[in-house]
Formats: structure tokens, C-alpha cells, sequence
């Protein structure tokens, strides 16, 4: 592990903030944030609601705009890429598992479509075993449950390719076997294809067995960064 | 029993006013009566429209014996009326006003200019202006009625649309669907009453043209060409607003603004 630390450090960071700030309607949302994301990490992002968790990943997926600082995707401003394949780039699984009207299918294919690539059944298979989820392929989004809905918003996320993932409680809805199932899947996707993740998480717990550093955001402001232990340690001995 | 007493036209047309003024306002006294209070609101809009239709019929008597170009100011001047109404249905996008008034020009402008050319509509300003008005009236609410179901779909589908979005999809095709269901509800009337055309409803423009003399027959077919001339109108209209508007209510990063009200409330705490 720490072998792999510094390999990691001496690289570029696959996303940078620089001082971002994001206000609607006078409030600030999001106050002078900055941290950098390295190929293979986890991030955990906790703080209590309403403290910019989920706007912080509406910004670099671009859903929503800083209102100033930068956000550097790859070495690349990111107001240098397009939206579109930023956001293909910047793969973001939200809270409630929102899937589009259709069948599973037609749910994994949307995002590559969008970039003019059809997947194939046999591809669509493979991303559906990933996320547990084979022969589902052709089941109607009305016959999922809350945890099969997620799953299959994860994989239509990981249908994109992404080379960041940006995860919003993505248990948050869950019972505590589907959470435990998300967990160990997310652990194999992030092991096996290296993708870095910024997992928004209001579990401590969740935040020490899946990441490798720690954000806290309280208010807008990130209040500390750093190793998994370090920062849990002290955030526990204040709470 | 009015013209025996009043020969003139003038006078009897003050006459035919005061009695359905009459009428109007002992039904409004018969609401007060049930507690329905509509009093004030009802004395306001028949002041209203008695002055602007007496307006309207001045300057129409200016006008028809003026040149065929102020016929077209004055249907330039009710478009930009009707944009500032039908706009009013999406407040919040900004050049909504702008959209919408090129829509109706085009929509109902292009209509009546093609039939005037055809000869549908004759080259005169007594046929020019009031047809050209139906059809701006039609594209008017053919447009709030699109406008209004597509902020309404919008607001209701935001989680969807961001969904399609944040899979890296083009706003155009994150709301087309939304494009399409307000084009349809708008369409609905004017579809509706071309159906129930002559069975439920005998149009004012057939009623005037039997008032004045035409033939039942033409009166009734004529009817029919401005119907369907109507539903042409206002979809071309409807369906430019909508597509406009489309546009608007995003950003120049591909964000969506128009944002369902407790969304709104969610993230600015």
C-alpha cells in the first residue's frame, strides 16, 4: 500500500479542484475547495446534509457550475471539453436510482449511444454480471427493486467508460445485504479497472471500509483531508 | 323590438350594447347573491373589451380604407401583443418574449400571407385583417398552451433530464420527449373543435357571414378553410415556440435551469 502511495503521488492527478466556489442566490454552496484525485483512489466525502456533498459532484460532473476556481480533468481545463463527453468522462451515479423509461437495456446502451456505439447483448451481458445482475438484460425498469434499480444505474454508468466515478450514497436507499452487495461490487469494479472514485457516503463506516483518504465538508467548506484513519480518528473523537 | 325603435345602426348598436351589458351585470348581482364575488372583476373586463373593440372598430375604419400596408402593421401590432401573452406562461427563461413572437409570425404570418397569395383570403384588408387576427389569436393559444405543458413537463422530469444528461447526452435529446407532449396537448383544442366544427359549436365567423348576407353553404365551407387553416397555424407556431423555448432552458455548458421549485429549495440550504 504505501509502495502504491507514492507511485500514485509522482502522477498527474485525474481530477484537480483550485479553490471552487459555487453560489445560488447568494449562498455559497460550495467555499474555496481544493483537492486532487490520483488513478486508484477512493475518496470519501462525509459531512453532515446540506453541507455540499452532492453539489460537489454536480460540479465536476458539470451539472452544475463554480461560480469561480478551476476544476482541471486530465491536465485539461475542464471548460476546455465539451459537456457531453466531459459527463461521459465524469461517470456519476446519483442517490435515487433514476432509470429512463425502457427496458435494462436500453438503460446500459443510452450513455455509449450517445456517442454513436452500440453495445452489443454480449457486452450489455458482461456489465449486467459485474453489477450481479445477469439475465436481466430484458426486464422492465418497473419490475426492479430499489437495490436492482441502483445496480443498473451503476452499470450504465460504467457502460460509459468513465474515467472517474463520482457516487452520490449509492446505498443510501438500500437494506443492509444490498449494501453489503454494492460494497463488494464497487470494490472489484475500483481493483480491477483502476477506476479513482469520489464516494459521497454519510457512514463513517462506509467511509473506512471503502476509501483510501478522507474529505470532510461541513457548511460548503472542506474542514480536513487526508488518510482514512487519520482524519476518522478525529472525526469520531469530535462526534 | 330594438330596431323598430332605433333605425339607425349607430344608435341600435348602442342599444343591442346596453341591454347585454344589462344582462351581464344582473348575473354578476345574482353571483354576489350566492356569495361568488366576480362583481368587480367582470365590471373591469366588460369596461375592458367594450373600449378596445369600440377602439378596434374606430381604427378599423381608418384603416379599411387605407393602404393594404397598414393592414400589415396592424397584424404585426397584434403579434407582438399576443407573444407578450403567451409568454407570460414561462416567466422565468429568459427571451421567452422574443421566441414566441418570432414563432407566431412565422406560424400564423407565413399562413395568412400564403393563402392571401393563393387566394383563400382576399387581397383586401377587410378579409386580410380579420382572418390574420384568428390566426394569431389561434397561434397565441396554441403557444401558451405548448409552453405551459412543456415548463410543466420539464419541472416534472428534472431528475430524468439530468439522468440523460449526466450519461453524456445532448440537451436536445435529454427533453425531446417533453418537446413532443407539449405539442400535442397544444394541438388538442384546435383537433377538437375542427371534429365537433358545424355540431357543437357554429363558429362567429359563419354566424357573421350569415348575419351579413353570404349563403349558409359558402358561409359553413369557408368556416372549414379557416379551421383548417387554424390548426396549421397554430401548430407551426406552437411547435417553433416550443422548440425555441427548448433551447432556453439551458445553459451554454449544456446545464438545465428551469428547475422544479423544492429542487431549488434542496440545494440552496
Amino acid at each position: 500500500m504505501p509502495g502504491r502511495n507514492l507511485k500514485v503521488k509522482s502522477m498527474q492527478p485525474v481530477v484537480e479542484l483550485r479553490a471552487v466556489n459555487r453560489k445560488v442566490n447568494g449562498y455559497s454552496i460550495l467555499k474555496d475547495i481544493s483537492f486532487e484525485l490520483f488513478v486508484g483512489e477512493v475518496l470519501a466525502v462525509i459531512g453532515p446534509s446540506g453541507s455540499g456533498k452532492t453539489s460537489l459532484l454536480r460540479v465536476i460532473n458539470r451539472l452544475d457550475e463554480p461560480t469561480s476556481g478551476e476544476i482541471i480533468f486530465q491536465g485539461e481545463d475542464y471548460r476546455e471539453i465539451s459537456p457531453v463527453e466531459l459527463r461521459q468522462r465524469a461517470g456519476l451515479v446519483m442517490q435515487k436510482a433514476i432509470l429512463l423509461p425502457g427496458s435494462v437495456a436500453d438503460n446500459i446502451r443510452f450513455g455509449p449511444a450517445q456517442r454513436g456505439i452500440s453495445l452489443t447483448d454480449q457486452e450489455i451481458n458482461q456489465l449486467l454480471k459485474q453489477v450481479d445482475l445477469e439475465g436481466f438484460r430484458d426486464r422492465e425498469i418497473s419490475n426492479l427493486s430499489g437495490g436492482e434499480a441502483q445496480r443498473i444505474c451503476l452499470a450504465r454508468a460504467l457502460a460509459n467508460q468513465p474515467q472517474v466515478l463520482l457516487l452520490d450514497e449509492p446505498t443510501s436507499a438500500l437494506d443492509e445485504d444490498s449494501r453489503a452487495g454494492v460494497e463488494a461490487l464497487m470494490a472489484e469494479v475500483i481493483r480491477e479497472q483502476k477506476i479513482p472514485c469520489v464516494w459521497v457516503t454519510h457512514q463513517l463506516s462506509q467511509a473506512a471500509r471503502m476509501a483510501t483518504r478522507v474529505l470532510v465538508l461541513d457548511k460548503g467548506k472542506l474542514v480536513k483531508v487526508g488518510k482514512v484513519d487519520e482524519v476518522l480518528n478525529a472525526q469520531s473523537m469530535v462526534s | 323590438m330594438l330596431s323598430q325603435w332605433f333605425p339607425d345602426e349607430f344608435t341600435l348598436g348602442i342599444a343591442q350594447a346596453a341591454v347585454a351589458a344589462a344582462f351581464l351585470l344582473l348575473f354578476s348581482f345574482f353571483l354576489l347573491r350566492i356569495k361568488i364575488n366576480l362583481f368587480k372583476e367582470i365590471l373591469i373586463a366588460m369596461l375592458r373589451s367594450l373600449v378596445q373593440i369600440v377602439a378596434v372598430g374606430s381604427v378599423l375604419i381608418l384603416v379599411l380604407n387605407g393602404p393594404i400596408v397598414l393592414g400589415g402593421l396592424v397584424l404585426l401590432g397584434m403579434m407582438a401583443s399576443a407573444a407578450i401573452t403567451a409568454a407570460r406562461r414561462v416567466k422565468n427563461i429568459p427571451g421567452a418574449q422574443r421566441a414566441v413572437f418570432f414563432s407566431i409570425v412565422l406560424g400564423s404570418g407565413s399562413i395568412v400571407a400564403l393563402m392571401t397569395f393563393v387566394g383563400v383570403i382576399e387581397w383586401k384588408l377587410e378579409s386580410i385583417i380579420p382572418v390574420g387576427s384568428m390566426m394569431i389569436n389561434g397561434g397565441m393559444i396554441a403557444c401558451a398552451l405548448g409552453l405551459e405543458r412543456f415548463r410543466a413537463e420539464v419541472q416534472a422530469h428534472t431528475d430524468q433530464i439530468e439522468t440523460r444528461l449526466a450519461l453524456g447526452a445532448q440537451p436536445k435529446i435529454a427533453t425531446d420527449e417533453y418537446v413532443r407532449a407539449a405539442f400535442q396537448a397544444s394541438m388538442i383544442p384546435r383537433i377538437d373543435s375542427m371534429r365537433s366544427l358545424g355540431i357543437v359549436w357554429i363558429p362567429g365567423l359563419m354566424a357573421g357571414m350569415i348575419l351579413a348576407g353570404s349563403s349558409p353553404l359558402y358561409a359553413g365551407i369557408y368556416q372549414f378553410v379557416v379551421i383548417a387553416m387554424l390548426l396549421v397555424s397554430s401548430g407551426v407556431s406552437a411547435l417553433i415556440s416550443v422548440v425555441l423555448v427548448q433551447k432556453r432552458i439551458f445553459s451554454k455548458a449544456d446545464q438545465l435551469l428551469l428547475k422544479s421549485t423544492d429542487d431549488v429549495i434542496v440545494r440552496s440550504r
